[in-house]
């Protein structure tokens, strides 16, 4: 669905232990946004990396566009800044979940590449729980001083209708 | 609903004819925009019929979307679904989306490439003009069935609507009789239009689509509404992009349906003189971005202007902020609720360092950006209040009881502009 994310042969074990060190990689990535703590998610983050967060229309006509567009940690920095500092939006519950993780393929470079379903649901004030992105990750994954960190984060959402506005990453 | 300002009993329209005439506008006058015209119905119904329906031309698509014979897009005019399509000799056609025998609406995907629409039902078939050109079992089997010798394919097209172009923009109408789009948008947009869409080609960067639950005329006053964009968008004032004292005006055609808000980007060091500070509780003063890239304007236009949104009249927006370029088309889905398109795009020619800085800056933009999505919150904090409170009426005042253009972003004229327009169409 994105270029560049085709899958090659992974020997089965590294990539079960590279699942499960992605997957709590996901579960504590998904804790801070669910948890507000907005400053903390940069640092999932290498110095270099592209966050975009995409239609799936837009995915598979390689349109370029990003609902979000982040080149560098800078830019994360900043959105992370602008939504605890000088955003108005109302208040709300959000749930990321992340799931069916495959490894796509691991480069020579030790680069990991990866893919997952994410769902967000999202609470507002007197309102029922809706379903507010049904989407899949395209990542990839640096490791620096031994822990991995992602270098690209592509959120590419099938739900193309997007209730009203989306504050908060996915 | 809410609202009715006055009994059933008191209207005295013919049974046959629905008129919303019952209401009655605030004495106050243009100052007071009462909250029937944001949840009514019957408003809205009629709003269908005599603006998007009526004499207006709606924006569908730009050019660039459907570069080569047989490129087609799906597209609305108000809510009613429509086909972009362009014919094997370019040229652009605009029909409903909807089959002349049952229906249905056939063309599903968003965009695509046909030689010609084909209703999956019963295989009508249209060509890209919209024109019926087969019904199977037309004669029937064996000379049993089949359609009566009066059918005429002719008869039975998809309807076409009036279309026209500017620089690339496409618009089209209901009506077959429409003013050129040169008088209907006015010089006084015209300039503006046209630094915009100055006749490069276009390329297409990508879509956004959302819904926002409120009355779709909020987005226009919202645009229309320059006091809101250094109170609401704290971003704005606190990393230097709009302070008051900016050079800036809020502009309206002759009609008042369509508006321009326009600012230029100050220079660097330019600072919030500490009266408005007081007056901004949002402001942050020791806030400094990590990559100010995003704020950098690369001049490109033939334009007084580093930020130009423009308000057509009755379904687009025309976004040019700073080197974010977009165009925003208005779906009404009743009164409570619209749809958002936004197809961003660039020009022909841009390096692949231009492409990536409008990427960058589109953050600002959009249901996701650091303005766009207060936007989307604000209006709908609006709509809730109108919906579940008390009947009640907007404060429309700042600026006395002006209308039309304004160099002061402390003025609320050109919303009244607007309404002076739309009671006249609506007729209440």
């Amino acid at each position: 669905m994105l270029a560049g994310f085709a899958r090659s042969a992974v020997d089965p074990r590294l990539a079960r232990d590279l699942r499960l060190e992605i997957e709590e990689f996901n579960t504590e990535y998904c804790a801070a946004l669910d948890e507000n703590r907005i400053a903390d998610w940069p640092e999932f983050f290498t110095e270099d990396a592209i966050y975009r967060i995409t239609a799936r229309e837009n995915a598979e006509s390689d349109l370029p566009v990003g609902l979000v567009y982040c080149e560098g940690k800078g830019m994360l920095r900043d959105r992370a800044t602008a939504i605890a500092k000088t955003a108005m939006f109302a208040p709300r519950y959000l749930q990321h979940h992340v799931g069916n993780l495959r490894i796509l393929a691991l480069g020579a470079d030790g680069i990991v590449s990866a893919q997952a379903n994410y769902l967000v649901l999202q609470t507002l004030v007197d309102e029922r729980t809706t379903l507010h992105q049904a989407g899949r990750y395209f990542d990839r994954f640096a490791r620096e001083a031994g822990r991995l960190l992602l270098r690209e984060r592509h959120c590419v959402y099938d739900t193309l209708l997007l209730d009203n506005s989306l504050v908060m990453p996915v | 609903m809410r609202g009715v300002a006055m009994p059933d009993s008191a209207r005295n329209e013919p049974a046959s004819e629905p008129s919303p005439l019952g209401y009655i506008w605030p004495e106050e006058g243009l100052s007071r925009i009462p909250d029937w015209v944001y949840t009514s119905d019957e408003i809205y119904a009629r709003e269908i019929e005599r603006i998007f329906h009526g004499r207006s031309w709606n924006y569908v698509a730009l050019a660039a979307e459907i570069p080569r014979p047989g490129d087609f897009k799906r597209s609305f005019v108000g809510p009613t679904p429509v086909v972009v399509a362009r014919g094997q000799d370019g040229s652009i056609h605009v029909f409903e989306n909807r089959c002349a025998h049952r229906g249905a609406e056939l063309c599903r995907p968003y965009r695509g490439t046909a030689k010609e629409f084909v209703c999956p039902y019963h295989q009508w078939t249209y060509d890209l003009a919209g024109n019926l050109i087969g019904v199977p079992f037309r004669r029937g089997v064996k000379g049993q069935g089949g359609m009566p010798s009066s059918f005429k394919l002719a008869d039975h097209g998809l309807a076409q609507l009036a279309v026209t172009t500017r620089n690339g923009v496409v618009f089209a109408s209901f009506a077959h009789d429409m003013e050129p789009l040169e008088d209907y948008l006015g010089p006084e947009i015209l300039t503006d239009f046209d630094a915009t869409f100055d006749g490069r080609p276009l390329t297409i960067l990508g879509y956004y689509r959302n819904t926002v639950p409120a009355n779709w005329k909020m987005y226009h006053e919202n645009l229309k509404d320059p006091y809101h964009a250094t109170l609401l968008h704290a971003y704005l004032v606190t990393f230097g992009l709009m302070v008051a004292g900016n050079k800036s005006a809020m502009i309206a055609d002759r009609t008042g349906r369509h508006g321009t808000m326009a600012s230029a980007k100050g220079e660097e060091g330019v600072t919030v003189d500490p009266a408005s500070k007081g007056e901004m509780r949002a402001f942050h003063e020791n806030l400094k971005l990590a990559d100010p890239r995003i704020l950098d304007y690369v001049k490109e236009f033939d334009s007084p202007w580093s930020v130009t949104m423009q308000t057509i009249w009755p379904n687009l927006i025309v976004q040019r902020e700073l080197n974010t370029l977009g165009t925003r088309q208005i779906v009404p889905n009743g009164p409570n609720e619209f749809t958002m398109i936004w197809t961003m795009f660039g020009y022909e020619g841009d390096s692949a360092e231009m492409v990536r800085h409008r990427l960058r800056q589109g953050n600002l933009m959009g249901p996701a950006g650091f303005l766009g999505l207060e936007d989307n919150e604000a209006l709908k904090f609006v709509q809730d209040g109108l919906r579940k409170s008390r009947a009640g009426a907007a404060v429309v005042e700042l600026g006395g009881i002006a209308e039309g253009s304004s160099s002061s972003l402390i003025t609320e004229a050109a919303i009244r502009s607007l309404y002076r327009y739309w009671r006249d169409v609506i007729g209440v």
